[in-house]
């Protein structure tokens, strides 16, 4: 027992500080591509040695239609090793309302051996997509993110926000960040939120995965189960688009083909960050 | 038969068997010094596995399927065992015919391949004859009958939602008894998967698991992929072992295409799946200590797991390794400042886990609750084939790392900690004998870093080749085999993640145990569910 004390005391306050000190990033992290349009000369090569076809082309006679859709973006790097058009930021916080605001557009004009001539039209939702990521809560540290979530949260579920989390067909990475949550270090419990073990004392899903064919009724009794208000965030490209698995004879993919979703949080998996601004904006929509 | 590269450990065992054998093997084919491939007809298999079993001291890793009518007109089963002492593999292959689709079960003679021998009747659609309990395991028992690994069955056929039932559990029984179901949804945050407990007041009579619940097709999504999208499923297959899982990939593609990463990028590979080892370690010591309610461990715990994320992401871009592995190497070099805070995790973590070890031995309720609880007994682990940590506290002493040397482990020793109580004190123990060593050999690594190529270009491997690729993850042996196509792509790719192995020995541990005491015997196995459905 005086060890455990010692050693609480000597350890000292691990928790996240934020704004008081820097938020934690490294110069090498990952987060969402951004893609120069104007510029991009080329979209094939990117297509081809993408994963998950969040960079796709489809061209009909004189011009290429290019999405990219983040939802399916697993942050591998890949398109930007290959393509100088496109650059690994360091942003994770991606999360969004609306399922099309995650999907760009763009059209060009193609040359004889199939390069972009120019830019025709788009790239639509792109512009929104910035929006979704920086008007909101992008810069924000963990600790006020947290406080923000508190204070919506207790206007809307009277004191704080509780969460099931279900895992509908996951490999278990994005579980990995869920449970980081409740480290010390990013300590969510002292923001009123608690991870609950039935979804009766929910009020927010939290659901990764692709939804498996063995999962689907499960999700849906889970859903059926919680409350309302209640609320949906799918977590990872696989719940958000069904990612590298996509829809097949074992998976039914994005969490929003089995139950309706009100936010998407795109990553692979989302870090803790990530996860906590995801979770505001869904408190956000319904406050 | 020709002996032409075959390795001069292997040699012996294969002169032997051609002796004992005589006539009775169609072809010899080496591929690689240390994987050697005998064709034989099905009446074979029994004394073939029991012969190299009980003289040399093989064991039978894994027993699959592949769908060569294109090729062949037949089915293929693959029964490949692992000779350690002798560091190769040995697998024997034997033709089934699509006229008479059936298959004689082994499982009688070796338990341990009990699943992937149901495995392959719900996948590949070949009866078993003669197996003790034959019902589905890989496909619920809902499904319609669809054999999806075989190649007329498309990848994308849309299956009518679940109805009907899951699984017929077996009944059991008597005065008192009664049934405690639990999931798939379970009460934390983890992976669904259905345990039916059977008990008489407090102890567990018998345990039964439904599993496959997040079964995603992944295998047969591997032949559609072209091969270097394989690396990125991979990483998919179990989130706590992206690496080593991608890693395994891009070794069997590279014995497949006959190359070799480079030594740098292969030191490399060791830092990570140490890393990768390391972080998952640490959290498991914690969850043990969480499951007993000692939580104040646990705090510590996920604390230094946090640490080592953080350094995972500094070094390779994210916070589980995912990116970092690559066909013909790894994609990102570390530069003198990655390598600066890489040393201090390692001098950060030493006392760190040092003092987190004592809290826990220090306290005496914990150690209560851990010793004698969940005991898998040797000789149980050994007919199971159970492997890794589980197996290791169970005095079942293998370690790929040691005895199929991969990534750069052939330039360390490695000492493989053996236990034999097989309780969960003793997982744990595993586990904290191998944070210690995993400490050291990331320092020997960097110490011992050389210069050069971070990667080799693999180009289009050309069709029909075969090869296992292995790699010893944190959890246990990882295995995945290859059959290539033409195009860059795969024919057949099996993956053998060590939970498929050790769940059989989780119902074994918990017998006679207390309900209330499952959680925490469980964490001491922590299988992945992911890595078993696919
Ligand atoms: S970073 Fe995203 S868009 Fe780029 S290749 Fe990887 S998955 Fe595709």
């Amino acid at each position: 027992m005086p060890g455990i004390l010692t050693k609480s005391l000597s350890t000292g306050i691990v928790t996240t500080r934020y704004p008081d000190t820097p938020a934690h990033a490294s110069p090498h992290t990952r987060g969402r591509p951004e893609i120069d349009w104007p510029k991009w000369n080329d979209a094939r090569s990117a297509a081809a040695v993408c994963p998950t076809a969040a960079i796709a082309c489809n061209d009909a006679a004189q011009t290429r239609t290019v999405t990219f859709d983040l939802a399916k973006c697993v942050f591998c790097g890949l398109c930007a090793d290959t393509d100088k058009a496109i650059r690994m930021s360091n942003v994770c916080e991606c999360a969004a309302r609306h399922r099309n605001r995650l999907v760009a557009t763009a059209q060009y004009g193609l040359n004889e051996d199939g390069t972009h001539r120019q830019l025709i039209a788009g790239p639509d939702a792109a512009t929104a997509m910035h929006d979704a990521v920086s008007s909101a809560t992008r810069n924000d540290s963990i600790e006020s993110l947290g406080r923000q979530i508190q204070s919506r949260a207790a206007r809307l579920f009277g004191r704080s926000l509780h969460i099931r989390e279900v895992d509908a067909g996951s490999c278990n990475g994005c579980e990995i960040e869920i449970v980081g949550l409740t480290s010390p270090v990013y300590d969510i419990e002292r923001f009123g939120i608690h991870f609950v073990a039935s979804p009766r004392h929910a009020d927010m899903l939290l659901v990764t995965g692709p939804v498996t064919r063995n999962m689907e009724l499960a999700l849906k009794k889970t859903y059926d189960a919680t409350p309302e208000p209640r609320l949906v965030v799918a977590v990872g490209a696989c719940g958000c688009s069904g990612g590298i698995f996509g829809v097949n004879y074992a998976t039914r993919g994005a969490v929003d083909t089995v139950i309706p979703v009100d936010v998407y949080i795109p990553g692979c998996p989302p870090n803790p960050q990530a996860l906590l601004h995801g979770i505001l904006m869904a408190i956000e929509r319904t406050a | 038969m020709n002996l032409f590269g075959v390795s001069s450990e292997l040699r012996p065992v294969v002169e032997d068997l051609n002796r004992r054998f005589e006539g009775r093997f169609d072809a010899l084919v080496t591929p690689r010094l240390n994987e050697v491939y005998f064709h034989a007809a099905m009446d074979l298999v029994p004394g073939f596995c029991a012969h190299l079993c009980r003289k040399w001291k093989a064991r039978l890793m894994t027993v699959f399927a592949d769908d060569a009518r294109a090729g062949h007109g037949v089915f293929h089963l693959y029964y490949a065992l692992v000779l350690d002492d002798l560091h190769g593999l040995l697998v024997l292959r034997v033709p089934v015919s699509p006229e008479t689709p059936e298959f004689a079960a082994l499982t009688n003679a070796i338990p341990a391949v009990n699943w992937q021998e149901r495995e392959i009747q719900d996948w590949f659609g070949l009866k078993l004859i003669g197996h003790p309990n034959p019902r589905r395991c890989a496909l619920h028992d809902d499904w319609p009958a669809v054999h999806p690994l075989r190649k007329d069955f498309n990848l994308d056929t849309v299956l009518p939602p679940f109805q009907g039932e899951r699984h017929k559990f077996r009944p059991v029984e008597g005065e008192g008894v009664f049934q405690v179901p639990v999931g798939p949804v379970h009460a934390g945050i983890i992976e669904p998967g259905h345990f039916l407990f059977s008990v008489a007041g407090e102890p567990v009579l018998y345990l039964q698991l439904r599993l496959f619940y997040v079964h995603k097709g992944t295998e047969k999504l591997f032949e559609r992929l072209p091969i270097p999208h394989g690396v990125r499923l991979a990483e998919s297959i179990s989130g706590d072992s992206s690496f080593a899982h991608a890693t395994a990939f891009c070794h069997a593609i590279e014995r497949a295409a006959g190359a070799q990463a480079p030594q740098r990028a292969r030191m490399l590979r060791s830092v990570c799946l140490e890393l990768e080892r390391l972080y998952n370690h640490v959290a498991d010591v914690g969850a043990i200590c969480t499951d007993v309610a000692f939580v104040t461990a646990n705090m510590h715990a996920m604390r230094l797991k946090e640490q080592i994320l953080r350094v995972n992401e500094h070094l390779t871009g994210n916070r589980l390794l995912r990116g970092m592995a690559c066909l013909g190497g790894v994609r990102f070099d570390w530069d003198a400042d990655q390598i600066k805070r890489l040393n201090g995790l390692v001098n950060d973590l030493r006392p760190e886990f040092d003092s987190l070890v004592q809290l826990v031995e220090g306290s005496s309720s914990t150690l209560d609750r851990l010793d004698t609880t969940g005991i898998l007994k040797p000789e149980v682990a050994r007919d199971l084939g159970v492997v890794g940590i589980a197996g290791r506290a169970s005095g079942f002493a293998h370690d790929l790392r040691r005895d199929l040397p991969h990534a750069a482990y052939d330039q360390v020793r490695i000492r493989v900690p053996v236990h034999q109580v097989g309780d969960v004190r003793h997982r744990l123990q595993v586990r904290v004998d191998e944070v210690r060593e995993s400490l050291a050999l990331i320092q020997t690594f960097i110490a011992k870093l050389p210069g050069g190529p971070l990667r080799i270009e693999i180009g289009e491997v050309p069709p029909d080749r075969v090869a296992f690729g292995y790699v010893e993850g944190w959890r246990g042996e990882i295995f995945h085999w290859i059959r290539t196509a033409p195009n860059n792509r795969l024919a057949r790719c099996r993956v053998k993640d060590p939970s498929l192995q050790n769940w059989p020995a989780l119902s074994e541990a918990v017998l006679d145990n207390i309900v209330p005491d499952f959680p925490v015997i469980n964490k001491s196995f922590n299988l992945s569910y992911s890595g078993t459905d696919r």
